[in-house]
């Protein structure tokens, strides 16, 4: 499996990640020998096996909808870059 | 007195309890040793001085007032991506320098409960991804047996602060083998707890389907009663199991004869060190002269493909977890971009380091539309039969035991520009963790020097056998390994 340049530029635009020039040719070539590793699952028989997504058996675990203690405004916009009257401030999304 | 940092923790407790010693003297003498060796190792990424002397303070008045649990007073290291209240937590990042946690993970709150002593935030890879701790945006740290060689990863800095006296006993966190791989380059015991034995509440996410919390310890008994510790349901993660929990070290000095040991012969591959198979040889005779039923013929087919099916599984689960790191909300920010999505852009990409770009890539990939059937679905399906291999296999076996890593400690340097060779490193922890079984990596003697650690893996939520097996090797051998001399 070998990914482009504009392969790279994509999975990384999807990944909101800015790459240098340097760093697409570099990924391209690093995530391509990974892949190759990887091609040999593509042989394996699964019939019709289930996938797994977790190890446990679990299914819709529930609990009580009870009011509990939690952080306080200032605590939860303690860590937040640029905060305004309480509020998380953000860019305009919509131009 | 000045050594009392060479003492394992149920050491350190015995003679708290005696009033030999103090844990304010205790945690004095872990502190100075932190100060004389930590600029060669470099196990921590931030150093608790106070707040350890304060928890000291108040451990020396439960010893006081008679009401002290084994980790009263004992000094622990705490692997960087566990939150701690007020105590900056970084995951190994950039992008979380300057992140002070608003709140307390499950395992840290259990620590303070049982009266335990904070001295430092361990180093890591960042975000866990790595197997040798030089993926820390802090820098890398030293093995404390040879300092110009890595001491395995993630867990990294939790295991050599063990190997060095930095810390009696830590915590690190294992996704594919994390904690085994670091505590075998290190000379030290370390444990991955089955899936959902451990509350991951208010550990930084990776993988969420592989992630645990697990102890690491100079021997056998410190690492059970961390686990003891850590251990039990906690509703605030849905994913962690309400079954009653025992004292694991009750599992400790009971003797192993007619264990059933199953030793997978598609463990013993190319690219296993000869001293590596020469200790892991000697250590089968060894469970044999306990009375061990040792077949060396167990065959785990699948073996091969846990690799590809973690570094599928793995990435894809962390390009969703790591989403979260967009400048907005918490974390390293870059608002020169112009606009929303350019300011997110630029954030990432500085604020994680190369490997967790990598990481995020590959399962974005994986994840992508064209793709997902061909990685991630099938990745997801031949989990399924690495599981119902080992289910097979413990239907016959009571444990199954293997190398932890193919090689003992390697240079600094030697792999981190060669990602796939790096993921090598866990091909023999890799299996356990995508079943989520747990597995321990107790030490087994030294090959040209340096430690090599066996690997005991055992059925779902079945550590006390683990332990138990683990334990008797250790002390057939001997007990913990002495200590390295840091220099």
């Amino acid at each position: 499996m070998s990914l482009t340049n504009d392969d790279v530029l994509h999975i990384a635009r999807l990944a909101r990640i800015k790459l240098t020039g340097a760093d697409v040719d570099r990924f391209a070539a690093q995530l391509s020998g990974i892949l190759d590793h990887f091609a040999a699952l593509a042989a394996v028989d699964t019939g019709d096996l289930e996938p797994t997504a977790h190890p446990l058996p679990l299914s819709n675990v529930m609990r009580e909808d009870e009011v509990a203690a939690s952080l306080t405004r200032d605590e939860a916009l303690v860590n937040a870059p640029q905060t305004e009257d309480g509020y998380i401030r953000v860019r305009a999304v919509l131009e | 007195m000045s050594d009392l940092w060479r003492l394992t923790a149920h050491e350190a407790h015995e003679k708290l309890r005696a009033k030999e010693f103090t844990s304010i003297e205790l945690t004095r003498s872990v502190l100075d040793r932190i100060e004389a060796v930590e600029p060669q190792v470099r196990a921590y990424i931030t150093v608790t001085a106070d707040l350890a002397l304060e928890q000291a303070r108040e451990a020396d008045a439960r010893y006081e007032s008679g009401n002290a649990t084994p980790l009263t007073g004992i000094p622990v290291a705490v692997k960087d991506l566990i939150v701690t209240k007020g105590t900056r937590t970084t995951a190994g990042s950039k992008i979380l320098e300057n992140f002070v946690p608003p709140y307390d993970s499950h395992v840290y709150e259990q620590l303070l409960k049982a009266g335990a002593v904070m001295v430092g935030k361990a180093n890591m890879d960042e975000f866990a991804m790595g197997s040798s701790t030089e993926h820390s945006a802090y820098g890398p740290t030293h093995n404390p047996w040879q300092l110009d060689l890595v001491p395995g990863g993630s867990s990294g800095g939790s295991a050599a602060a063990i190997a060095a006296g930095e810390a009696l006993v830590s915590l690190g966190s294992d996704t594919g083998g994390s904690i085994r791989q670091p505590a075998s380059l290190c000379g030290v015991v370390g444990l991955d707890p089955t899936y959902g034995r451990v509350s991951r509440y208010g550990i930084v996410a990776f993988g969420s389907s592989l992630d645990q919390v697990g102890p690491i310890g100079r021997d056998v008994e410190d690492v059970a009663t961390m686990l003891t510790c850590i251990a039990g349901h906690d509703p605030r993660d849905s994913t962690s199991n309400p079954e009653p929990m025992p004292d694991f070290r009750h599992y400790l000095g009971r003797d192993i004869k007619g264990m059933r040991v199953g030793v997978p012969r598609e463990y013993f591959i190319e690219g296993m060190e000869e001293g590596v198979k020469e200790r892991i040889s000697e250590a089968l005779r060894v469970l044999e002269d306990l009375g061990c039923e040792v077949d060396r013929d167990l065959s785990l087919p699948s073996t091969e493909h846990a690799l590809a099916v973690y570094y599928i599984i793995a990435p894809s689960e962390a390009s969703a977890n790591l989403a979260r790191y967009d400048g907005v909300k918490y974390g390293f920010s870059d608002h020169s971009g112009g606009t929303m999505w350019e300011d997110m852009e630029r954030t990432r990409a500085e604020g994680f380091g190369a490997e967790v770009k990598r990481r995020i890539m590959l399962g974005t990939y994986a994840l992508s539309a064209g793709y997902y059937d061909a990685y991630y679905l099938k990745a997801q399906k031949v989990r399924t039969l690495i599981n119902n291999e080992f289910a097979d296999a413990f239907d016959r076996y009571d444990v199954i035991v293997t190398p932890t890593s193919p090689t003992v400690a390697f240079p600094i340097g030697a792999k981190v520009d060669d990602p796939y060779a790096m993921y090598l490193n866990d091909i023999y922890t890799l299996p356990s963790s995508v079943a989520g079984l747990p597995a321990i990596s107790v030490p087994c003697g030294l090959s040209e020097g340096l430690p090599v650690g066996l690997q005991v893996i055992g059925n779902f939520f079945d550590e006390g056998r683990i332990l138990q097996t683990a334990h008797a090797f250790e002390q057939a051998l001997g007990g913990a390994n002495t200590l390295p001399d840091v220099r």
